[in-house]
């Protein structure tokens, strides 16, 4: 018998399909971009000037503060309404009756959801640039920081927003449930919010537990000099600690995907 | 060879039996269905040999392999028609059934299924654009395009209007003389009639009848109503009794022989009164 097509090559066959069909649903596509963009113009330009103390106007710290966002809400919301969205159309019962593991499946739609992330990421850096003079740093330890922060950023949003697609029971109500706990986590991760030091300290205790408040800070530190290190709630841009956050929720958010996703749907049961 | 062996498949959700206690045997080739009343344990049934759900109890063997324990060499060696997907939309018929054939080893030619289907003339256009008949052609173009060796199809004909339903007939037809074991349910006697050379008749979780379409629950022996000049008579024979009316010289003008029709025995098989 003629040997199967590897996991590998199934994988990418699924993002390329994901990425089609977003680019062709006109809506999605300029609702997922524009949202956090919206938001970073309003912030930029109601807050405008303030906090110029360091050199740094307040426009530019949310530039780097909103790509967190915008990794979060593309990371976990689009996979959480993605998934929910394919149980409900068929998508997964049609999978699963092929030889496409889940394993290809996620390959899927992690090359869908890291692609759809990078270039929100490159809408929000221009924003930031071309709108608020926000200066891209010329060093390559702060664009290597960049790198690991981006992909341990959507690895570990995509890992949980697999996890909470078994929340949901519907799609349509898929993103009005997973926006609440990601708006408050932006609020109390200080990403709407700045300096982060103004908020009670059981906020930010609270807040340090998810993976909002170190992607905030990661990406602070690659765009903002190192004399806003003053305004982290631990002094420092504390890189260590942001790698070590992140990664315990990629296994964490691994673990429980692994032991929540269903192919079906639970009134199919 | 057996494509499909079930031994005393039991399934129950909440402490209520869908499925109680089903034997069935299908040979490599046939055109196998499933009739029954909704709510029967049709679908159940199916989809415990797909793969897609597990059993409480029995023995399961499709390709003599557990479909709760078969991995992927398994799965690209049966078909499933879905029945109400609406996945896909965005996509070009074309990119679908390639996207597809891509997960195995050696599938049909993409535009060989395409034009199977009767789709030629749509393989470009979006699958949202599709009618609602159009649409389950690309499921079946879905089901096929590896070459299976079992292919399901669970009610595949429901919500279709009746020109429809003859052309995806044909379609399945076609499909049956390729030697490609068929597994469908149904709750249409003629679909059943049509394209079935054996069934079951599946009632509250158990099997009531298996046979031909012609030779169910006792057809063909069946005895045979003969009317004629308002008379009426049950004989095993018509054909002795109309050689000896016309004999007799009896007005044979309104003559009528009828045995039960696979309806009628349905009706009696299922507990319903006619």
């Amino acid at each position: 018998m003629t040997t199967l097509p590897s996991t590998l090559h199934n994988g990418l066959s699924r993002g390329w399909v994901e990425l089609l069909q977003f680019a062709r649903d006109k809506t999605a596509m300029i609702f997922t971009f524009s949202f956090p963009a919206i938001l970073l113009i309003l912030f930029g330009v109601i807050f405008g000037n303030e906090y110029n103390d360091a050199g740094v106007n307040a426009a530019q710290i949310f530039s780097a503060s909103m790509i967190a966002y915008g990794i979060v809400s593309t990371a976990f919301i689009t996979m959480g309404i993605g998934i929910a969205v394919d149980r409900e159309d068929g998508t997964l019962k049609r999978l699963r009756g092929t030889p496409v593991t889940a394993t290809a499946y996620f390959i899927g739609k992690w090359i869908f959801v890291a692609t759809v992330s990078l270039l929100e990421v490159a809408v929000l850096l221009a924003i930031g640039v071309f709108g608020f003079d926000m200066r891209l740093p010329g060093d390559a330890g702060s664009w290597w920081t960049f790198a690991w922060l981006f992909v341990l950023s959507v690895i570990s949003c995509t890992l949980l927003g697999i996890a909470a697609s078994s929340l949901v029971r519907h799609a349509r109500t898929a993103g009005a449930i997973l926006n609440v706990p990601v708006v408050a986590l932006q609020f109390l991760s200080g990403i709407f919010i700045h300096p982060i030091t103004q908020l009670p300290d059981w906020m930010i205790t609270l807040a340090s537990v998810f993976p909002v408040k170190w992607i905030g800070q990661g990406f602070r530190s690659v765009f903002l000099p190192d004399s806003m290190t003053r305004f982290e709630a631990g002094g420092a841009w504390e890189l260590g600690r942001i790698a070590l956050a992140l990664g315990a929720w990629c296994v964490a958010g691994l673990i429980l995907s692994l032991m929540t996703f269903r192919w079906t749907g639970r009134r199919d049961g | 060879m057996k494509a499909i062996e079930v031994r005393g498949l039991r399934k129950a959700y909440g402490g209520r039996d869908a499925v109680a206690g089903i034997d069935l045997s299908v040979p490599a080739g046939e055109v196998f269905a499933l009739l029954g009343p909704n709510g029967a344990g049709k679908t159940t049934t199916v989809e415990i040999l797909e793969g897609h759900r597990r059993r409480d109890a029995g023995d399961v063997r499709v390709l003599e392999t557990d479909p709760a324990s078969a991995g992927r060499a398994w799965r690209a060696r049966i078909g499933i028609v879905l029945q109400t997907a609406t996945d896909a939309a965005e996509l070009t018929v074309t990119e679908m059934v390639r996207h597809v054939a891509g997960f195995y080893p050696r599938p049909r030619p993409v535009a060989e299924v395409i034009d199977m289907v009767g789709l030629t003339d749509k393989a470009k256009a979006r699958i949202r654009s599709l009618s609602g008949g159009q649409r389950r052609r690309v499921d079946v173009a879905l089901g096929v395009v590896g070459r299976p060796d079992v292919l399901f199809l669970d009610e595949p004909t429901t919500g279709f209007d009746p020109a429809a339903r003859r052309q995806f007939w044909d379609l399945i037809r076609a499909q049956a003389r390729e030697g490609t074991t068929i597994v469908l349910t149904t709750h249409y006697l003629d679909e059943a009639e049509a394209l079935a050379d054996r069934l079951a008749v599946i009632s509250a979780g158990r099997i009531v009848a298996e046979g031909t379409p012609a030779g169910l629950g006792g057809r063909a022996t069946a005895e045979a109503t003969v009317r004629w000049d308002g008379h009426t008579e049950t004989t095993a024979d018509p054909a002795d009794l109309i050689v000896k009316l016309s004999a007799e010289g009896a007005d044979l003008s309104r003559l009528t022989v009828t045995r039960p029709t696979l309806e009628d025995t349905y009706l009696t098989l299922i507990g319903e009164k006619r």
